[in-house]
């Protein structure tokens, strides 16, 4: 039985769990109350309350083009990573060849050398494949993932192989062997997968920031930024709430509604990565 | 002829095996092209070959090459650089000031919130939710947070005579400013796992120690925190390539200042090799980076080793 916190300590976190919430409070707030309160430090919602600052916000930033170029980015990070990750951990999980363990650890180096370290020798290797200002260009250095590599490696071993050899025997080759037999049976490392990685690249600001110059190429971070600091100035803290909740809200809304899965998902991302 | 006279049947039986199993491999890789392995692994290495060895190399080459000839010029520039010192010993007091603290109330979080009951649910989803938004995103909170006057810490710390600081505008705070808010962010996150590392320390152990009339201090200091070595072991590096690379705040908030008392190792890279263009002292200030993270992992690597060779 695990015993309960003593309920000192368990107040004393409760009062850090609020201080933790004053944010987000104030965000959901200061984003419903419409103009610039005198107020607007508030973290009670006082009328009037209103849609204007998330109007506001939507015609002042290009939040359209923002979302379209984050789900491309996004979206498509995670599918190339997913297809290249199958293919590189079946091989480790399930094929004896030379080397094989030294390219095992050569994957391995990514886990430590994470590409936005490298920002500076990636962006002049964007550059000279001509992927500089490009959503693919942003894209490019996460396309293989050491982590998702391990993950599917892991999956791959943990699955039978009577599976596969009933497959190969019906002449199945490695491609559609991997396709139709395996990752469904590996699906909720898929999953798992799936939310951090996207996550992960919802949220990036600085390589996006450097890999594209264009305006009709930024994403939401990177949007936000330049946004903000318009607001800001301005003083309308309002439109500032209001356009972080624009960025920052699905996949808050989603955690929210899928809480178990996504813990579990980070939890199993660390333990295995 | 000598062949002959040798005491044949251990031998017989291998070279009789031998071939059998040869035959049998030979037949599986008919079915199994050799090249297959390598045709798998392709595409996932050609990505790495160009944006994880590439970089190492190019950066290598790039840092030892400073105008006409090979050099130390770029480093011998880069130790010379005010900024980068600066850059250094900030990145230090960021990356003790973000993990120890971090660590600490991630566990102490943990520890509490072990039963689920409904008010731990809600407790843990807000500590994790920081988690989820982009740190440019915190950033924006935070610019009202910490803004002079108005901002909420002002407006509510006044009543206790504290507060109407320039958070971020005085060089003596705003360091400490851009850690709390990685501190809120990041809590959350280490906290999972050390809730992850509790669940697995067995209770019948507990509660063998509290049998044996160990308090609750001693229970945790000689069951519990041993018990979480593993989970130290791999929370540490993830909060060390953090400490390192979670700049995005200070891009945004700012830019390093107010006289260098926020620049970090890697918005100085950012800033010269976006701004300045100087490759040169990119390429060396990102060498000197990527050595104290491989250095750091191989102290780190070889601590879990002694510690769980202690262990056993």
């Amino acid at each position: 039985m695990r015993r309960d916190a003593h309920p000192l300590a368990l107040l004393a976190v409760a009062a850090c769990g609020l201080l933790w919430a004053v944010p987000f409070a104030w965000m959901a707030v200061a984003s419903l109350r419409p103009g610039i309160p005198a107020d607007i430090a508030s973290l009670l919602p006082r009328l009037p309350l209103g849609f204007a600052n998330f109007a506001e916000a939507w015609t002042s930033g290009a939040f359209p083009t923002w979302y379209v170029n984050t789900i491309i980015v996004c979206g498509g990070i995670v599918l190339i990573q997913i297809v290249c990750s199958a293919l590189a951990g079946y091989a480790f999980a399930r094929l004896r060849f030379p080397c094989r363990d030294l390219l095992f650890a050569a994957f391995l180096l990514q886990l430590l050398l994470v590409p936005t370290l490298l920002i500076a020798p990636n962006l002049a290797t964007i550059v000279g494949l001509h992927l500089y200002d490009r959503l693919t260009g942003i894209m490019a250095p996460y396309l293989a993932s050491a982590f998702g590599t391990l993950l599917m490696r892991q999956a791959f071993r943990a699955i039978p192989r009577d599976y596969e050899e009933a497959a190969m025997i019906d002449g199945a080759g490695v491609i559609a062997l991997i396709r139709h037999v395996l990752l469904p049976l590996a699906r909720p490392s898929i999953v798992a997968f799936a939310i951090v990685s996207v996550t992960f690249h919802w949220n990036e600001f600085l390589w996006p920031l450097m890999a594209v110059s264009s305006p009709d190429r930024q994403v939401l971070t990177v949007g936000l930024a330049s946004f903000a600091s318009g607001s800001e100035a301005g003083g309308e803290w309002g439109v500032v709430a209001a356009g972080t909740i624009l960025v920052a809200g699905p996949l808050l809304v989603a955690f929210l509604l899928f809480q178990k899965r996504f813990t579990a998902s980070f939890v199993f991302s660390g333990l295995k990565g | 002829m000598a062949l002959r006279h040798e005491p044949a049947p251990p031998r017989m039986s291998l070279t009789l095996a031998a071939p059998f199993h040869a035959a049998s491999r030979s037949a599986r890789s008919a079915r199994r092209p050799r090249v297959t392995p390598y045709l798998l692994l392709a595409p996932s290495l050609i990505c790495l070959a160009l944006f994880t060895y590439w970089p190492l190399i190019q950066v290598l080459l790039r840092s030892f090459w400073s105008g006409a000839r090979p050099g130390i010029g770029n480093y011998a520039r880069l130790l010379a650089d005010a900024h980068f010192t600066t850059a250094v010993v900030n990145n230090v007091l960021y990356a003790l000031g973000t993990i120890l603290p971090a660590l600490a109330l991630a566990l102490a979080f943990a520890l509490a919130l072990q039963r689920s009951t409904r008010l731990v649910l809600v407790l843990r989803t807000l500590f994790v939710m920081p988690l989820m938004i982009p740190l440019v995103a915190a950033a924006a909170l935070f610019s009202f947070v910490l803004l002079p006057g108005e901002g909420l810490l002002d407006t509510y710390l006044a009543p206790l005579g504290l507060g109407a600081a320039n958070w971020l505008g005085d060089p003596s705070l705003a360091l400490p400013s851009i850690i709390g808010i990685t501190i809120w962010k990041n809590t959350g996150y280490y906290m999972l796992f050390f809730l992850a590392g509790l669940a697995a320390v067995p209770a019948e152990l507990l509660e063998a120690a509290r049998i044996d009339g160990a308090g609750a201090c001693a229970r945790f200091r000689h069951v519990t925190l041993p018990m979480l070595g593993p989970t130290f072991g791999f929370v540490l590096p993830i909060a060390a390539v953090n400490a390192l690379v979670q700049v995005d705040h200070v891009v945004t908030l700012t830019q390093g200042g107010p006289s260098d008392s926020t620049n970090l190792l890697l918005y100085y890279i950012y800033q010269q090799a976006e701004q300045n263009h100087d490759a040169g002292l990119a390429a060396a200030a990102t060498a000197l980076s990527v050595a104290a993270l491989l250095s750091l992992a191989m102290l780190s690597l070889r601590a879990t080793d002694r510690g769980l060779h202690h262990a056993s």
